[in-house]
């Protein structure tokens, strides 16, 4: 709820947008080639086998051409050849924050992430362009076996966990964006949690663009073992640069027998970041995996977390809210591909189209013949602010067979002028009327949230609304 | 000055004049009330004092303690003390009652002081008892699936949080059965007081049973056309509107 005064909002407002000047000791340069994976796989001193993987995932990347066929035209927009593909001033990320040079420590601190870590994190990984600045699990669960590190070190010192897994869930010739990540993919998190551990407190992740014509490529590996637990949190920034930045990360998720994962996603993006992510979750028996996503700013959004609902009674879950403002694009969505008996699996999506802004649900539901005792559950709901706000919803839903159910519902709302001047009769500014409106409108899936995390968002949607009124 | 003063105010939806020429002054401490028969302009004149945005004033004045308000936007004449409660309170789906109010209360705070939450529900509370509403009311989203009865008390209830110095109540007592109209009157009545002007606006005589005016006020075609104590009220219940009507000398041509 809008309880901030207008002084409050006006700071709040360029929380993310600021950047200190750059001073890279390593730099790839512009534009991508062979030698640029070269340099990266240099400078991470990787084995030939991983530099191998990054070779041919850019023949794919290469050979692939741009989804424009189903996707926004946008993308073309993107010029590869000016951007920067590796930033970073070296390998090793600092275990305490004193160690965290100054204007990265003072960036994060901006953003409150070493506070929020003290309150109620269980890790804290902080990217800064390319690389972790700072990395840091709380000992007691470092002490149950829980590993959280970056994908350099994971790939390097345990290969037996994660190379087994690392591309299986997503390779690189999923689509264009993940051979690209494949190629050039440098931060992100590799987590392992033991059988049977439940981590009690999040994990979380930052992951913060300072520098100008600048790719982030994070890449995200988290194996929950047999009857383990998780939840894993990311956060993302970047300050306002006249020109296009570009975020493409993958994200894999193993959950094994009974395993649970949480995975929930608050971006903020600046209105010029393209971000093109990949999500995918493979769910064995009984495992359960829940993907909430929050989508706020980004010029253009393509995202669409999938379970691969792999075992027997596996569970897989989309929430997700995705807000447009102007000149944005939000194409959001989930895939569920159910895979095995008696699977379920449930997709909520809320979005909220603002000025010109154009929301876009893209759904893919599977449910092969063979199959028995499948269940999903689709509800997708549109609230368009302006007259000119846009959404769009494509829905493709296959369930064959004779014993699996579905359920479809879609709905499109606006806010109505006499619902505005009604909470505006009681002393709400037309802006706070349109913020309050919208987060009635997502409180139920807001709910779901970690209340650190609902409260930033309801924060956010604040900040966006407020800025969308005369 | 203490009063809300309207003066020859006319307003127009599109091209059509709904009020013509309409003068009034509400003091605070008492309450006046306006009856007429529909179409007379009677919703009209409450949301434009509201500040609807679909019409528009073509002259006259509205001044709330001296001061024009007609150029002010909605919000800014509820937070001085201007509230009008609703014919037909809007649902806002997903925003609970207690989150609503908290945001309006807290509207009226000065810049960087933030509202007491455990004294703003011991006031919530004790109003809602007044109006005999289940404390569980305040979880349910405003006016979603309420009841006709239900949902005027919520507008009662955000009256008496707010304090205004100036109410207007729009048919407030259309929808509601005799035990609903007897908690919602009882509630107004708690709220009077030499703080607050009232402006009552019905159809009907039977409100002014509960809620005793001060002043009664008929409005027909746009304007008052007559104005009484409330022994006025009941002989309109005997002769009907066109009693009035009869006694009015309509211009040629219209």
């Amino acid at each position: 709820m809008s309880t901030e005064t207008a002084s409050n909002l006006n700071i709040d407002r360029s929380i993310g947008d600021f950047s200190y000047p750059e001073s890279h000791q390593y730099d790839a340069g512009v534009g991508l080639t062979h030698d640029t994976i070269d340099y990266i796989a240099g400078v991470k001193g990787e084995a030939d086998w991983v530099r191998e993987y990054r070779h041919k995932a850019l023949d794919i990347f290469t050979s692939k051409p741009m989804p424009t066929h189903w996707a926004s035209h946008d993308l073309d927009a993107i010029v590869f050849d000016n951007i920067r593909y590796y930033l970073s001033n070296g390998q090793k990320a600092n275990r305490s924050w004193d160690d965290v040079p100054e204007d990265m420590k003072r960036t994060f601190e901006r953003l409150g992430i070493p506070e929020q870590e003290r309150r109620f994190l269980a890790g804290v990984e902080a990217q800064f362009d390319s690389e972790a600045v700072y990395s840091n699990i709380k000992k007691a669960v470092g002490d149950q076996g829980v590993i959280f590190v970056g994908p350099t070190e994971g790939l390097r010192d345990h290969p037996e966990i994660f190379k087994k897994w690392f591309g299986k869930v997503i390779p690189a010739g999923d689509n264009k964006f993940s051979a690209l990540n494949s190629a050039v993919f440098s931060g992100g998190s590799f987590i392992y949690v033991p059988p049977g551990v439940k981590v009690k407190h999040p994990l979380q992740a930052y992951f913060r663009i300072n520098a100008e014509n600048f790719g982030q490529f994070e890449r995200t590996l988290i194996i929950a073992d047999e009857g383990s637990e998780v939840m894993y949190m990311e956060g993302c920034t970047a300050p306002k640069f006249e020109t296009a930045t570009l975020h493409s990360a993958v994200v894999e998720l193993v959950a094994m027998k009974g395993a649970k994962i949480q995975y929930i996603t608050v971006q903020n993006w600046s209105a010029n970041v393209f971000n093109l992510v990949t999500k995918r979750a493979v769910a064995h028996e009984e495992a359960e995996v829940k993907w909430i996503d929050c989508n706020i700013g980004s010029r253009l959004t393509m995202k669409y977390p999938g379970v691969v609902l792999k075992g027997r009674k596996a569970r897989g879950e989309v929430i997700s809210i995705a807000l447009a403002n102007d000149g944005q694009h939000q194409d959001t969505g989930a895939k569920m591909i159910h895979a095995a008996d008696e699977t379920t699996s449930n997709i909520i999506s809320k979005s909220i189209s603002v000025g010109k802004g154009r929301a876009t649900y893209r759904g893919l539901v599977h449910v092969p013949k063979h199959l028995k005792g499948c269940k999903n559950n689709t509800e997708c709901d549109a609230l368009l602010i302006n007259s000119t706000s846009r959404t769009d919803t494509y829905p493709a839903i296959t369930v064959r067979g004779t014993g699996n159910a579905v359920q479809h519902e879609a709905s499109v709302s606006q806010i109505s002028a006499e619902q505005i001047f009604y909470m505006q009769q009681r002393g709400l500014t037309e802006g706070q009327a349109m913020s309050l409106s919208v987060n009635g409108f997502v409180n139920d899936l807001v709910r779901q949230f970690p209340m650190e995390y609902s409260v930033e968002l309801k924060r956010l949607i604040d900040l966006e609304m407020e800025g969308s009124v005369g | 000055m203490s009063s809300l003063v309207i003066k020859d105010l006319h307003v127009n939806i599109g091209d059509k004049e709904i009020v013509r020429g309409l003068s009034l002054e509400v003091e605070r401490g008492k309450v006046h009330a306006i009856m007429g028969p529909n179409g007379s302009g009677k919703s009209t004149l409450a949301k434009v004092l509201g500040g609807h945005p679909d019409y528009t004033v073509t002259s006259g004045e509205v001044l709330m303690d001296g001061e024009d308000i007609l150029a002010l936007a909605p919000d800014a004449r509820s937070r001085k003390g201007l509230f009008l409660a609703f014919q037909y309170p809007m649902e806002i789906p997903g925003v609970s009652i207690a989150n609503f109010l908290r945001a309006a209360v807290q509207s009226r705070l000065a810049d960087g002081e933030e509202l007491e939450a455990t004294e703003y529900y011991a006031r919530l509370y004790e109003k809602m008892d007044a109006l005999e509403m289940p404390r569980n009311f305040t979880s349910r989203s405003v006016n979603e699936g309420f009841s006709g009865g239900e949902k005027k008390r919520n507008e009662i209830l955000q009256m008496a949080m707010l304090n205004p110095k100036y109410a207007i109540l729009d048919e407030t007592d259309s929808g509601l059965d005799i035990d609903a109209l007897r908690i919602v009157s009882g509630g107004v009545n708690k709220l009077r007081g030499p703080e607050v002007g009232i402006l009552l606006i019905t159809h009907y005589q039977r409100l002014l049973d509960y809620i005793v005016p001060d002043y009664v006020h008929v409005m027909v075609e746009g304007r008052i056309v007559m104005s009484g104590d409330k022994d006025l009220a009941l002989q309109l219940e005997e002769k009907g509107y066109d009693w009035v009507k009869e006694g009015l000398q309509e211009p040629a041509g219209v």
